[in-house]
C-alpha cells in the first residue's frame, strides 16, 4: 500500500484500491459515512494521477444502502476522473439498492454502471478501444 | 392459554381453592348432565337445527343431504367440546369444513349463522328441560353459555383464517404467474407484462427483473407491454424507473408493444419517454437486442422444405 493510504489503514480496511494495468479497482468493503466518502474520493483521484490510470472501477457490491450523498460522490468522482483522462464504471449494485435508488430518484448518470467486476472491465476495455 | 380454557380459571386463585373447586365441581357435573341430555335428544335437536338452517336460507350453495351430514358432524363436535372443554378437535374440523365449503362460495355470515342457530336451538332445549327450576336453569346456562360462545368463536375464527389463507395463497400464485422473466438468448431476457400495472405490481416486477438480471447476467432486457390495457402517465413513470434500475445493474432495456393509440396518448400527455429505447413489436425488440449483443440469426437454405 502506498503511504498516502495510511489514514485509511489505521482503522479496519474499508476501501481497497488496486492497480491492474491501466485500471484502478476500488472496492468498498463496508458502509462509509460522509467524511469517509470524501476521503475515499480524494485518495482515488490522487491515485489516478499517480498511476496514470485510464479506467476506474468502483465496486459497491458490499453496500446495502447507496444514499444521495454517496450517489453525489460517485457522480462527481466520475466527472473529476473524466477530467483527468479516466473513465469510471460503478459495478455490483444490488437489486434492492437499485430499486431503492430509483424510488428516491437517485441516478448515477453520466457514470456508467455494470453488473459486476468482470462486466465492468469488459465495458472499460470496449470504451478505451473506441477512444 | 390451554386448550381446556374455562377449567383453568378456577385453579388459578389458590385462596379460594376450596370454594372455587366446589363451584368447579358443580359446573363440571352440570356440564356432564347437559351433555348426556344433548346426546339423548340428538336426533330431534339436529333435525330442528337443520330445519332452522333451511328456514333462514343459509348454506344455499349446499344440498339438503350435505347440510344434514355436516350438521351431524358439527352437532357431535359441539357436544364433544362441551364434554371435554377442548376446542382442538373442533378447530381441526372447522378448518377442514372451511376448506371444503369455501370453494363452493359459502360466506362467513352463513357459517357464523348456523353455529349461532345451533347455540340457540340447544339453549331452548335446556330452557324447556329446566324451566320448572329457575335457579338450576340459571346455573346450567352459566355453565353452557361461555362454552357455547367459545365454540361459536372458534368456528368463526377458523373459517376466517382458512379464508384468509386461501386468499393469500391465490395472491401469491397470481403474483408469480404475472411476472415471468424469461431468457431467450444468452444475456437476453424478455419480460412480457400482462394486466394492469399498478404501483405495487410495478415494484415487485422490477424487483423480480433485477434479480433475473443478476442470475442470468443479462445485458439486454426486452419488456413487452402489449398486454397492459391502460398505459398512462403513472405506468410510463413506473417503466422509466424500471429502465433506470436495470441500467444501474448494467443492463439496457428495450420497450416493445406500444400500440399506436398508446403512443399518441403518451405524446399527448407529455410523458417523458425520451430516455427509453422503444421498438414497435416484440420481434423487432428481440432483433434489436440481438444486434446489440452481436448475435446474427440466419435462415439455413434448406429450411422450409
Amino acid at each position: 500500500m502506498p503511504d498516502t493510504d495510511q489514514h485509511l489503514a489505521q482503522e479496519p480496511l474499508r476501501v481497497s484500491i488496486l492497480a491492474q494495468g491501466g485500471t484502478l479497482i476500488a472496492s468498498i468493503h463496508t458502509a462509509l459515512d460522509d467524511s469517509q466518502l470524501v476521503r475515499f474520493q480524494r485518495d482515488l483521484m490522487d491515485q489516478i494521477g499517480r498511476r496514470r490510470a485510464r479506467g476506474v472501477i468502483v465496486d459497491v457490491a458490499a453496500l446495502d444502502v447507496i444514499d444521495s450523498f454517496a450517489t453525489h460522490t460517485l457522480r462527481s468522482l466520475g466527472a473529476a476522473a473524466r477530467l483527468r483522462g479516466a473513465r469510471t464504471v460503478v459495478v455490483g449494485i444490488r437489486p434492492s439498492v437499485a430499486l431503492a435508488m430509483v424510488t428516491w430518484g437517485l441516478t448515477l448518470e453520466p457514470v456508467h454502471t455494470a453488473l459486476d467486476l468482470e462486466e465492468g472491465i469488459a465495458l472499460l476495455e470496449a470504451a478505451l478501444d473506441h477512444a | 392459554m390451554s386448550a381446556g380454557g374455562w377449567e383453568g380459571v378456577a385453579t388459578n386463585g389458590s385462596p379460594e381453592q376450596g370454594e372455587g373447586g366446589e363451584e368447579q365441581g358443580g359446573r363440571t357435573a352440570l356440564l356432564s348432565e347437559l351433555v348426556s341430555h344433548l346426546r339423548d335428544k340428538r336426533t330431534q335437536l339436529r333435525e330442528q337445527w337443520a330445519r332452522r338452517i333451511g328456514d333462514a336460507h343459509l348454506l344455499s350453495a349446499m344440498t339438503e343431504q350435505e347440510i344434514f351430514t355436516e350438521a351431524t358432524s358439527v352437532y357431535d363436535n359441539y357436544v364433544g367440546v362441551l364434554e371435554t372443554g377442548s376446542v382442538q378437535e373442533l378447530q381441526q374440523y372447522a378448518r377442514d369444513l372451511s376448506e371444503r365449503i369455501i370453494p363452493r362460495g359459502v360466506e362467513t355470515h352463513e357459517v357464523v349463522g348456523i353455529v349461532l342457530l345451533l347455540r340457540d336451538v340447544l339453549a331452548r332445549s335446556l330452557f324447556e328441560k329446566y324451566r320448572d327450576d329457575f335457579e338450576l336453569l340459571d346455573r346450567v346456562l352459566d355453565a353452557y353459555e361461555p362454552a357455547a360462545n367459545r365454540i361459536a368463536n372458534t368456528v368463526a375464527v377458523s373459517f376466517v383464517e382458512e379464508r384468509e389463507r386461501v386468499i393469500r395463497q391465490q395472491q401469491d400464485s397470481l403474483r408469480e404467474l404475472s411476472t415471468p422473466v424469461l431468457q431467450v438468448r444468452e444475456r437476453l431476457l424478455i419480460l412480457p407484462i400482462i394486466g394492469v400495472l399498478d404501483t405495487q405490481r410495478a415494484q415487485q416486477l422490477t424487483d423480480q427483473l433485477l434479480r433475473g438480471i443478476r442470475t442470468h447476467r443479462a445485458k439486454v432486457v426486452v419488456i413487452d407491454i402489449t398486454g397492459v390495457p391502460d398505459v398512462d402517465e403513472t405506468v410510463a413513470d413506473h417503466l422509466v424507473r424500471t429502465v433506470d434500475a436495470s441500467r444501474l445493474m448494467g443492463a439496457g432495456v428495450i420497450i416493445t408493444g406500444l400500440s399506436s393509440e398508446i403512443a399518441q396518448t403518451l405524446v399527448a400527455i407529455g410523458a417523458d419517454l425520451g430516455k427509453m429505447n422503444t421498438v414497435g413489436d416484440l420481434q423487432g425488440g428481440i432483433e434489436e437486442a440481438e444486434r446489440t449483443l452481436g448475435f446474427t440469426v440466419t435462415r439455413t437454405a434448406d429450411a422450409g422444405h
